[in-house]
């Protein structure tokens, strides 16, 4: 009886523990959506949300007129993140359909590690490689004076996001059930077909997952953008424009900037504007794979 | 080794086969005849799933696997250089265990085989579907439903679409490797009227654990052990009067 007593006791204890770390994960998360709403929202009593989201200069300590347009910002973050994606999608999918079907196993055992090790470089020491090596390189092959712009901070991050996309992709394919590429093939189907008819569509809702994934961690990404790509203020022109993005701004800025002033603010408004695209993104992503989740069933 | 006179549909030769160093096949000898359904009986790993799956060279998707000996088909090898595995899985389709549809409509799953050889004719496609699923016994129960998922379907409706979608792209032979293991008493009599009606036109080839099974749908059975052909012969004679010592203590119930 007593024994039976002691171990009810245990019971309700360990689930008062973990309710207390459900509790505090949740808390956390809430506080710093209120910390960075109430800094940020006093930044609009100066400035108008439009004329902060559409205007194109942003030049806080101008002598003159102080102005706060961070759409240059917003569009360069865009084809940044864009041109990222616009590389690493596909021969992430493409790397991931080679080490699940094609590959033999023992490369593929061997391989796999190496790209999830890449996911471990700090982002600084992709940087590096961007201002010494692919900053020069792009120069040379487009003739232009200065290799630190868009494609650079895109040949970057997509880099980085390869082991992301590779890693979820190919666990995706693999964990497509044996009997629909069987099938496939007993009606004579080649391995390509079974590949790109059958198995990448079932593969689909963690293909589009880990892309998702990918997009969010290149629009937060700072520090490599911050020295890859040039930090020019103007609104771009094009892929070989130096270009500045929301969070390289922010980094550049926070740490000069005079305490509760509208610029200070304003650079916390930029996280917030941050913070609404990556949940857009996820909310995206989670609709797309509830939709297929339910047609699959 | 064959029951009856006349050239084989399908014929393996001292059929060896190994997964890395056990071997799963001892010389088996077996023929397969042109409208008739031949029954593979025989315990748990004898090896008759392995002798299935090697006529259509599915086991070659399994690494580390290795085959000796030749199989056979309307006399040509089919390991020959000149054999396309592609074309040669068209011939000789397959029905498996579990029901394996594909996380697609209906329709599509029928059309697939069709589809992966170019054929994009939505008439053509609709009139296939429909004769594969009259022809699988399901035409009557999904007509109105083509474009549902497969995966709505009950068990046995899933096998036999599974079968359907066999029957699609025409092939000679079908082996049915225990497809009825996985589903209820009453589709499983679906499934065995229906591998009756498709003898009459097809090569049938059926793994099954169940020795009834095999008594009311075949012509021809194969009792094998441990990887080796213990007896084959007409099913009725293997049901009343064995050769084998050993085929008859597993008939009877004895083991297996």
């Amino acid at each position: 009886m007593k024994k039976r007593k002691w171990a009810s006791l245990k019971e309700s204890a360990i689930r008062a523990l973990f309710l207390t770390c459900g509790i505090l994960a949740v808390l956390v998360l809430v506080g710093i959506f209120a910390t960075l709403l109430t800094t940020a929202v006093p930044a609009f009593k100066e400035i108008h949300l439009s004329e902060f989201l559409l205007k194109k200069n942003w030049d806080p300590t101008s002598p003159e007129k102080a102005e706060y347009g961070i759409l240059s910002m917003i569009v360069s973050t865009l084809m940044v993140t864009g041109g990222a994606l616009l590389l690493a999608v596909p021969i992430g999918i493409g790397v991931a359909a080679y080490l699940s079907d094609v590959a033999h196993w023992r490369v593929r055992e061997i391989v796999k590690p190496i790209v999830e090790i890449l996911a471990g470089i700090p982002s600084v020491v992709v940087g590096f490689l961007g201002i010494v090596l692919f900053g020069p390189a792009i120069a040379k092959i487009f003739h232009i004076g200065n290799g630190l712009n868009a494609v650079n901070g895109s040949v970057l991050l997509a880099i980085m996001l390869l082991p992301t996309i590779i890693s979820i992709s190919e666990d995706s394919l693999n964990a497509v059930p044996q009997a629909y590429g069987e099938a496939s093939l007993a009606l004579g189907a080649s391995q390509w077909q079974t590949l790109f008819r059958v198995k990448v569509p079932a593969a689909l809702s963690g293909i589009i997952a880990a892309c998702m994934l990918g997009m969010g961690r290149a629009i937060g990404e700072t520090m490599t953008v911050l020295m890859a790509t040039g930090n020019a203020r103007a609104f771009p022109h094009g892929f070989l424009s130096s270009v500045r993005t929301m969070t390289a701004n922010v980094a550049i800025e926070l740490g000069e900037v005079p305490y509760d002033t509208t610029h200070y603010y304003a650079l916390f408004a930029i996280g917030l504007v941050l913070f609404v695209m990556t949940f857009i993104v996820n909310l995206v992503a989670d609709v797309i794979l509830r939709k297929y989740q339910e047609r699959e069933q | 080794m064959s029951v009856e006179t006349g050239i084989a549909k399908i014929e393996t030769r001292d059929l060896d086969f190994y997964y890395g160093p056990s071997r799963a096949l001892k010389r088996v000898n077996i023929s397969c005849h042109t409208n008739r359904v031949t029954a593979i009986i025989g315990p748990s790993g004898c090896g008759k799933s392995t002798f299935i799956r090697s006529l259509n060279r599915m086991n070659e998707v399994v690494p580390g696997t290795r085959m000796e000996g030749t199989i056979l088909l309307d006399g040509h090898d089919i390991h020959a250089s000149d054999v396309d595995v592609v074309e040669l899985r068209r011939r000789v389709g397959m029905v498996f265990q579990k029901p394996n549809p594909f996380p697609k409509s209906i329709f599509d799953n029928i059309a697939y085989g069709l589809r992966i050889n170019g054929l994009k004719d939505k008439r053509k496609l609709e009139n296939v579907v429909e004769r594969s699923l009259r022809g699988a016994a399901l035409w009557e129960e999904v007509k109105d439903r083509l474009g549902e998922n497969a995966f709505a379907l009950s068990g046995g409706q899933q096998q036999r679409l599974c079968i359907a979608r066999a029957l699609a792209v025409e092939p000679e032979v079908i082996l049915f490797d225990e497809p009825c293991s996985a589903i209820d008493p009453i589709a499983t009599a679906k499934i065995e009227d229906l591998i009756e009606t498709l003898e009459k036109s097809y090569t049938v080839v059926i793994v099954t654990h169940n020795m009834q099974q095999a008594a009311r749908v075949s012509d021809y059975t194969a009792f094998m052990m441990l990887g080796e052909l213990v007896e084959f012969d007409v099913t009725e004679k293997i049901f009343t009067n064995p050769a084998n010592k050993l085929t008859e203590e597993y008939i009877t119930g004895r083991f297996g």
